[in-house]
This record gives structure tokens, C-alpha cells and sequence, in this order.
């Protein structure tokens, strides 16, 4: 078990390490929800004025969806790296060594986690600067933290599968983006839950981005609603860990192509 | 270096003193391509073994199965006596691999690479930093060792990879053509790091080649495989040996070969009489004696010739012989 872990931090470190090697690539992520927050936090100012959204600063509603939605979009890559270590052999070399495919998979998926903090933790603090304010109070940002490292991870998990089943970048990508902007706006990251059609409502209700995006809302409330909130995370610990499940399940299909 | 294991027990019992025993293999891929067929060898410990056969023989295949990458659809393979199959985790203990194509880690530095490899193996930190050390110092590698491995030529890079897949003492190694792509410089050094494997490290390596050459200089024994089967078996100087005799070979200056093969073939002193191009090859007893009455008999039919030699016999003798076609032949339909 302790090999386990061990190996676990090592595959995590090793892709830190190169992450550290480029703090450019840190910031390039961060530009795409800097757009979202400046952009769409401006396009839709005036939105708030209608009934359904907590508060009347739209930039305020609009910071816990685009962490959450950034999340999912910088997660979603974590299968590339797998795909770029096949390419290079270095899957193979990895996989006939001792160590558990469990391992493999969770030092990947940590490693996305830690990238989907730093980012979280940034675009909040832009949130700050550009007006939004959480009276939910410090815990219900630690939650909505907390919700959006695990659809991370799901996420992560699920574009490695994706990745070990496909072995090819180009499916990789098509799959992925096929996915992103539905879950997004299938969601109330943008728009009030009433304010939405019927149908989304129903569908939103299911998505797991929605249950991040709404445990994040409760920043915005001054009355946390605690149950409400613990209720969710154990759905998104459930689905991050089925996830795993299915990643790592998926080596043998790797190995079966090979 | 390594006591653990010690060189070629002989005569003990067959099933448990073998590094690697593969029984019967059969790999089909899908589209029914037959990659193996009823494939069997065995490898004493403490020796090298060759894999020699054409691109597209199996010997990639051969490779991942014993390594526990792929698993075979029917047949048997045991490693320092695990079995591939129902004990993949602890074969992995024992094997090194080194792969076709280096699988370096372009964006680390070599010393990160070793290192990575080393914990991953669950190398405490102390043996690791001296076995990286010695690693790099005998391979040459010191001073480019915190640099990126982009930065390394392929001949490096190469080692690099050698040293990751030894760098935890492997009982058995495997070497997937190990100087495929190397200039002649570094090929040298990589067959010297090789025989110093077996003989110093006492490490069983099987090796991967199509090479010829390769096979014969570092092979104890070596299998020749085609289309997924073992055409022939045994230690290279038997098989040279099996032979008999001396090769001549024969440019014509035009092409009117089947004359001169009439010619050949009709002496009793000549066995064998292949043709490829305007090259004409047979086989005597004794060469020196034999080829200046052949060049005579040609010369007396107005057959011009533009070459002639005389080899001892060769590998690639040996595989026209069991084949039926020249190793380059056969490579370029392995291509295909």
C-alpha cells in the first residue's frame, strides 16, 4: 500500500515538475476564464435585474460558475498527457514496472486537482477584484473549492479512459469538447435555474457540473444550507469515484490494443 | 556485482533453472494477422540470447508478452520461473525492458528520468543516488545529466534508456533492438554494455536484432524467427557450422545466369546454387581450393564476371538456407 501512495506522488510530482518548468502554461489557462468573467460579467450585467438570481451583481453569480466550468475545460486535457506518454513509449515503460495501475491513474488525476486549486484560487481572487462577493463566508468558498476539485478529478479520470480506450489525440479532443460546452450550459453557470427552460431544468437536475455550480451558489446565500451542501459532495465524491474505477479498469483495454 | 544470482547452473531440473521458458505461443491480432505460431524457446540464465528475424517476424510481440504487456492467446511463458499470464506483478519485479524506440521523458533532465524510474521500482534513496551515479558515469552521461533530455543526441538518448531499464537490477533484461537507428560509434559501445551485462552483472538478456552481425557477436544462442515460428535453433557456431563449408559468391558482368548456373551445377565439387540479380552463390568444401576452376569453367563459356568472393559462412548463410531467401529479402517484405 505505501509503494502505492509513493508511486502515486511520484507520477504526480514528475508532471508538476514539468508544469513548474513552464509557468506560462499556468497563466495561458487562466486566459479563457478571464475572458468569461470580463466579457461575459459585462455582456450580461443588466441580467440580475430579473427575478431568480440571489443578488443583483451578476459578476457575483457568475464567478463560482465559471470555476467550476474552468475545472471541467482544464481537466478535461488530462487523457493528452496520457495520449503524449504513449506516444513516447513511456506508457508502456511505466506499465511493466511494478506499480499498480491504480497508482498511475491517481497520480494523474491529483495532478489535475492541484492544477484545478491554483485556478479556482486565482479566478476567485479575480472575482474579488472585479466586484463579486461571497457573505456565505470563508467554508462555503472552502465548498465550492472542494466541488470543483472533484468534478476535476471525475473529469480527469474520465479523459484518461477516454484516452486508453481511444489512443489517439484527435478522438481524445472530439470527445471531450463534444462534452464540455453542453454539461456548461446545461447548467445554471450563466443563468438563474428559473429563468431557464423547463426541460434544462429537468436535465440540469442531473448534471453533475450543476451540482458543483450550485453547492458554489451557496456563497452567495447568507444562510448556508449545510445538509444541502454535504448531500452534493457526497453525489461528486460518488461520480469522481467511478470514474476512477472506470480509468483504471481501462488499462487492460490499453493493453489488449498493444 | 550482483550476487544474487549466480551464471548457468547446469544440469539442474529444466523447469525451474530457466530465465525465460516460452511454450507454444500464439498471438493473432486483430484482422487475423498471425503475429505468433506455436512459438517455443528457452534461455539458460546468466546468458544472452538473440531474436533474430526480419521487420513484421513477431519479435516485438514476442517481447511484450514476456514482459507482461500483451498476453498471448494460447501457449505458456515463464519468467525466472513466474508466469506471465497469472503472475504479471511479480514478473515485473525481476524484468528490465528496454524498448524499441527510447522512452525518455524529453521534457526531464537524464538524472530526473533515472531517478523517476529508480522510486518507481521503490528504490531506497541512498542505493538509488549511487546506482544513478555509476549509471551515468559508465555510460558517460555525467555531464549531461541535469540537462533536458531534448537536448540529447539519439546515441544519449539511447543510453539513457538502457540505464533506466537496468537501473534496478533486473535478473532478466530485454532488449528490443537495442542499436536500431545508432551510427557504428554507438553501436559498439551499446554491444560492449550488453556483453558486460551478461558477464559482469550476470543479468540473462534477451535481445531482439535484426542484425545479423549483432546476433553473432553477442548471441550464446539465437532463435531465427519468421512468420511467427522458430525456423532454426542453437548457438551461432552451430548453426555456421551445419553448413559445411565455404560460400562463393559470383557477379555476373551480363545477364545470362541460367548459363552459368548450368555450369555450376554441373560440378560434383559444388552443393547449392542460388541466384539473386546477377549474383550467383553456392557453397564448397573448401573455397580456395575450388574457386579458381570454377572461374576457369566460367571463363571457358565466354561468362564474364565482374566480382568474386570467398566468406567463411555466415548468419545470413544460415538463414538463406532455413528460409529460402536472403535476410534482406525478407526484411523488405517485412516492410511491406
Amino acid at each position: 500500500m505505501t509503494n502505492t501512495l509513493k508511486a502515486m506522488l511520484y507520477v504526480t510530482g514528475r508532471r508538476v515538475r514539468f508544469l513548474l518548468r513552464q509557468p506560462l502554461y499556468l497563466l495561458i489557462t487562466l486566459v479563457q476564464p478571464l475572458i468569461w468573467l470580463l466579457l461575459f460579467g459585462q455582456l450580461f450585467k443588466r441580467i440580475t435585474e430579473m427575478p431568480g438570481f440571489m443578488t443583483g451583481s451578476y459578476i457575483t453569480y457568475l464567478t463560482p460558475g465559471v470555476v467550476v466550468m474552468t475545472a471541467l475545460f482544464s481537466s478535461g486535457w488530462s487523457g493528452m498527457a496520457l495520449i503524449t506518454d504513449m506516444e513516447r513509449g513511456i506508457m508502456n515503460r511505466m506499465l511493466v514496472m511494478p506499480v499498480r495501475r491504480g497508482a498511475l491513474a491517481a497520480g494523474s488525476v491529483i495532478y489535475e486537482m492541484i492544477v484545478v486549486l491554483w485556478q479556482a484560487l486565482i479566478i476567485i481572487g479575480l472575482g474579488l477584484l472585479l466586484g463579486a462577493r461571497f457573505p456565505g463566508g470563508v467554508w462555503s468558498v472552502a465548498a465550492l473549492i472542494g466541488c470543483t476539485m472533484l468534478i476535476g478529478a471525475a473529469f480527469a479520470s474520465f479523459s484518461n479512459a477516454v484516452a486508453l480506450h481511444v489512443r489517439q489525440g484527435e478522438s481524445v479532443i472530439g470527445l471531450v469538447t463534444f462534452l464540455q460546452l453542453p454539461l456548461t450550459f446545461l447548467s445554471t453557470t450563466f443563468m438563474a435555474e428559473s429563468l431557464m427552460p423547463h426541460w434544462i431544468q429537468i436535465v440540469a437536475r442531473f448534471n453533475p457540473v450543476n451540482w458543483a455550480v450550485i453547492v458554489g451558489r451557496q456563497t452567495l446565500s447568507t444562510n448556508v444550507d449545510w445538509s444541502f451542501v454535504a448531500t452534493h459532495i457526497g453525489y461528486l465524491i460518488a461520480l469522481a469515484l467511478i470514474c476512477a474505477w472506470f480509468s483504471v479498469t481501462s488499462f487492460r483495454a490499453y493493453q489488449r490494443a498493444i | 556485482m550482483v550476487a544474487t544470482r549466480s551464471a548457468p547452473r547446469a544440469g539442474s531440473t529444466p523447469a525451474t533453472s530457466l530465465a525465460i521458458e516460452a511454450r507454444d505461443l500464439v498471438k493473432v491480432y486483430p484482422g487475423k494477422i498471425q503475429a505468433l505460431n506455436q512459438l517455443s524457446f528457452q534461455v539458460a540464465p546468466g546468458t544472452i540470447y538473440g531474436l533474430l528475424g526480419p521487420n513484421g517476424a513477431g519479435k516485438s510481440t514476442v517481447i511484450k508478452i514476456l514482459t507482461t504487456l500483451a498476453a498471448p492467446d494460447s501457449g505458456r511463458a515463464l519468467v525466472d520461473g513466474l508466469d506471465v499470464v497469472k503472475q504479471p506483478y511479480q514478473v515485473r519485479r525481476v524484468i528490465g525492458c528496454v524498448a524499441q524506440a527510447p522512452a525518455v521523458d524529453p521534457n526531464a533532465s537524464g538524472l530526473d528520468n533515472l531517478r523517476l524510474q529508480g522510486h518507481l521500482y521503490g528504490m531506497p534513496e541512498r542505493e538509488l543516488k549511487q546506482r544513478a551515479q555509476y549509471l551515468l558515469t559508465s555510460l558517460d552521461l555525467t555531464d549531461a545529466a541535469n540537462r533536458l533530455v531534448k537536448t540529447y543526441s539519439g546515441g544519449m538518448k539511447r543510453k539513457l534508456d538502457v540505464a533506466m531499464g537496468i537501473i534496478h537490477r533486473p535478473r532478466v533484461l530485454f532488449l528490443d533492438e537495442p542499436t536500431t537507428g545508432l551510427d557504428p560509434e554507438s553501436r559498439a559501445e551499446m554491444w560492449h554494455e550488453i556483453s558486460r551485462l551478461a558477464h559482469e552483472e550476470g543479468m540473462t538478456i534477451l535481445l531482439t536484432t535484426h542484425y545479423l552481425d549483432e546476433a553473432d557477436h553477442l548471441a550464446h544462442r539465437l532463435a531465427i524467427i519468421d512468420h511467427g515460428e522458430v525456423v532454426v535453433e542453437g548457438t551461432p557456431e552451430q548453426l555456421k557450422r551445419e553448413l559445411h563449408g565455404d560460400t562463393i559468391q559470383i557477379e555476373l558482368e551480363h545477364d545470362d545466369l541460367p548459363e552459368a548456373q548450368r555450369v555450376l551445377v554441373s560440378r560434383d565439387d559444388v552443393r547449392e546454387v542460388t541466384t539473386e540479380g546477377r549474383f550467383l552463390r553456392t557453397r564448397v568444401a573448401n573455397g580456395a581450393t575450388t574457386l579458381p576452376t570454377i572461374m576457369s569453367a566460367l571463363e571457358n563459356r565466354g561468362i564474364g564476371m565482374i566480382s568474386v568472393t570467398v566468406a567463411r559462412p555466415s548468419l545470413d548463410d544460415v538463414y538463406l538456407r532455413y528460409s529460402g531467401k536472403t535476410f534482406a529479402q525478407a526484411q523488405e517484405e517485412g516492410a511491406r
